[in-house]
């Protein structure tokens, strides 16, 4: 991964997609093997599941539209590999915006409490 | 991950006092760091400017959505891209909302407190990559981040 990555993160890349393409347990799975940075093909993906190759693919595809993961070819094997920058924009919004909560939370409670 | 945020604090002080510091717009001020203009009123515009040092020229700009009195207080509020001052343009009209609400519950000692802020999903793409000009900790760092991340989560 390099921060020169290609046009793909220019992509308009909907919140709302993200969210839900995170919100199932096997394509958490599948970011957390992708999370190394390696491209990897879909038999490697599947191997150690219990769900089948096409069931992974369609869970790929999920993940694909949300900009999460992107489909790269080498030779003939089509690879996956992740796209960090929308999960780790939004996650990095969030966090700041907690981190404003709990400022001004704290300032709460010492207000009353005083 | 989650597409919310949710705060509990415990305070030792009665429901009614905290009720009064969140729903009292001078109190609310105190601590939230705004003067605002007015009440809070039920379905009405709460307008002022932040306080918070370095941030004065930014404006504060909500709709109360509910004041249910001492059980819960709720807002939406608009998200603007960039705080620069530069940039920034004051301009909430077309801005994305999140639903902010504050639970009120008696507790032994005082009160249980619980803020969630809710909607992020609605927030436009470019809201990542202002976060990632922001941010100088480099690809790895990120792939690092996300694979504590999702292991947290799953």
């Amino acid at each position: 991964m390099s921060p020169s990555l290609p046009s793909a993160g220019r992509r308009r890349i909907d919140h709302a997609l993200v969210f839900a393409a995170l919100g199932d347990e096997t394509r958490l799975a599948l970011i957390a093997k992708l999370a190394g940075g390696e491209p990897r093909s879909i038999s490697q993906l599947t191997a150690g599941s219990k769900l089948t190759r096409q069931a992974i693919t369609k869970h790929l595809r999920v993940l694909e539209s949300a900009g999460v993961v992107r489909g790269v070819r080498e030779g003939r094997e089509s690879l996956f590999e992740l796209d960090p920058r929308p999960i780790a924009g939004l996650r990095q919004y969030l966090e700041s915006v907690s981190k404003q909560w709990d400022e001004a939370l704290g300032r709460l409670k010492a207000l009353v409490e005083r | 991950m989650n597409d919310r945020i949710e705060k509990r604090i415990e305070i030792k002080a009665p429901v009614s006092r905290v009720w009064r510091a969140i729903t009292d717009y001078r109190e609310f001020g105190e601590w939230f760091r705004v003067r605002l203009e007015g009440p809070f009123v039920e379905g009405q515009v709460s307008s002022g400017m932040i306080t918070y040092p370095g941030y004065e020229y930014v404006k504060w700009e909500a709709r109360v959505q509910k004041m249910e009195p001492e059980k819960m207080f709720s807002f939406t509020w608009g998200h603007v891209k960039a705080f620069d001052k530069e940039t920034y343009s004051g301009d909430y009209s077309n801005a994305p909302t999140t639903l902010v609400e504050f639970r009120l519950e008696a507790t032994k000692d005082g009160t249980l407190l619980t803020l969630t802020e809710s909607g992020f999903e609605q927030l436009p793409a470019d809201f990542r990559d202002e976060a990632f000009r922001r941010n100088d900790g480099g690809w790895s760092e990120q792939m690092k981040n996300i694979e504590s991340h999702v292991a947290k989560s799953s």
